[in-house]
């Protein structure tokens, strides 16, 4: 029992030896290297070691001489993270670990914008949010500025400027009262991405019909479809006129075409005539014909 | 000498096996405070900080059997791309990895505007083991943070940025 108490203690009083050892720092690592760039670890001693890099960003592997410096070439660690290193010898093992940090020069933008269709004259309707990554795609946690601009085809330009936080930034943007194809660019000093914005004109504005007799039917057409802005409603868009008469009601939608949307059908006399389009409700004629 | 022998390879035994046995890890997670339009739903949360963590398992287990395949479900971009690269350099050296993580501290940094992206910080504690041809190399504690970019696919969000920063 005596011997075995004491074959634990030597066996613990190695391991504290063990673990002195790997404190005396016989292998000098740098503390952070960018990403991409060529570093060295210098050893101490004599004879040969194995030196393991490890992360969740790379897994090296390398036979070394100790007491010389060994270096590692351009782009070896091109994966931001932190990285463990072992040196292990026949009669030693030492482990340290090391950062691997992005590079401070953007090459690469993820820009996601939003909706890629809207309605003309919409306040903060169209929404940008960028990341920023190096050339080895990793995100750039450091502030960086960060510029987006809207550019509508009549010239009319919104610009905002923003720093990025831990790697990410965002504005908002008003759609313009024109309807067409716009360019949403972001821009991180010479890297810019661009996404199209498309514009359509909103809501039907001062929908208005006109009604006249053909023969035993009722013709109604619309006065050309425009928004509030005076952007044309596009062919397609339907319109729906309905006729009320002693409680019953009847409909019949129509595309526009043309700007316009018209309808011949049978009316009562006496019958109220309503014109909507989607929830844009129009005038209202009386038939006492 | 001899008797000694099976007591220190019971004793570094025991100090692995203390390190590497299945446990959960803990979880803190700070209130939200996002810069950004878009509030951000209890629902929406939880299942971002359920698949993170999820993630970690799956880190866990593709490292340590050199299987890219099992980081699918959770990884996904630049992030899977890059683990993969790491399980194939590791396995054409023979080595393995096992990431145990034992604890995480989480604070949601930024919700996107249009509902396709999250960021979160991690200060994660976890244990790192290296493994040449089945020989323990080294098992070691790290504290390290992390910024995870995530986003949503069909049932679940993936990681699509995976990457630590100095302290």
């Amino acid at each position: 029992m005596r011997s075995k108490l004491q074959a634990l203690l030597i066996g613990i009083a190695l391991c504290t030896m063990h673990l002195a050892s790997a404190q005396a720092g016989r292998m000098t690592l740098p503390n952070v290297v960018e990403a991409g760039n060529g570093f060295s670890i210098q050893s101490a001693g004599n004879g040969r070691a194995t030196l393991y890099i490890v992360g969740p960003g790379e897994a090296l592997k390398r036979e070394i001489q100790l007491g010389e410096t060994t270096s590692f070439l351009p782009s070896t660690l091109p994966n931001a993270g932190h990285y463990l290193a072992v040196l292990v010898s026949a009669s030693s093992r030492e482990t340290g670990e090391f950062d691997v940090i992005a590079t401070t020069k953007p090459a690469n933008l993820s820009f996601l914008a939003r909706p890629s269709r809207l309605p003309v004259s919409l306040h903060e309707g169209i929404t940008g949010a960028v990341y920023v990554f190096d050339s080895y795609q990793n995100l750039i946690a450091t502030p960086t500025p960060v510029s987006f601009e809207l550019s509508a085809p009549s010239g009319t330009v919104q610009k905002r400027a923003v720093i990025s936080s831990n790697g990410a930034a965002w504005t908002t943007m008003d759609s313009t009262a024109e309807q067409g194809v716009d360019r949403f660019a972001a821009r991180v000093g010479d890297v810019s991405s661009m996404r199209i914005v498309a514009q359509v004109p909103g809501d039907p504005c001062g929908l208005k019909m006109n009604a006249e007799r053909v023969g035993q039917q009722v013709k109604l057409i619309t006065d050309p479809l425009r928004d509030c802005n005076g952007n044309a409603i596009p062919d397609g868009t339907v319109v729906t006129f309905s006729e009320s008469y002693k409680g019953a009601q009847s409909t019949v939608d129509e595309p526009l075409k043309h700007g316009v949307a018209e309808v011949t059908m049978q009316v009562h006399p006496g019958a109220r005539l309503t014109v909507a389009s989607g929830v844009v409700v129009g005038n209202q004629i009386g038939w006492d014909k | 000498m001899t008797e000694l022998k099976p007591i220190l390879i019971l004793f570094a035994y025991l100090t692995t096996a203390q390190h590497f046995a299945v446990a959960q890890a803990a979880v803190r997670i700070e209130p939200v405070n996002l810069q950004g339009p878009r509030p951000l739903q209890d629902q929406t949360r939880t299942a971002v900080i359920r698949d993170y963590l999820q993630a970690w398992q799956s880190l866990h287990a593709a490292l340590e059997q050199n299987r890219p395949e099992l980081l699918k479900t959770d990884f996904i971009g630049t992030a899977r791309d890059k683990l993969s690269d790491t399980i194939q350099h590791q396995s054409s050296q023979g080595i393995r990895t096992q990431y145990q993580d034992r604890s995480h501290d989480l604070r949601i940094l930024f919700y996107s505007p249009d509902g396709l992206s999250i960021e979160l910080a991690d200060n994660v504690e976890y244990d790192v083991q290296v493994i040449d041809h089945d020989k323990v190399i080294t098992t070691q504690r790290e504290n390290v943070r992390y910024l995870v970019v995530l986003t949503p696919a069909e049932v679940r969000w993936r990681v699509r940025v995976f990457q630590s920063l100095p302290e």
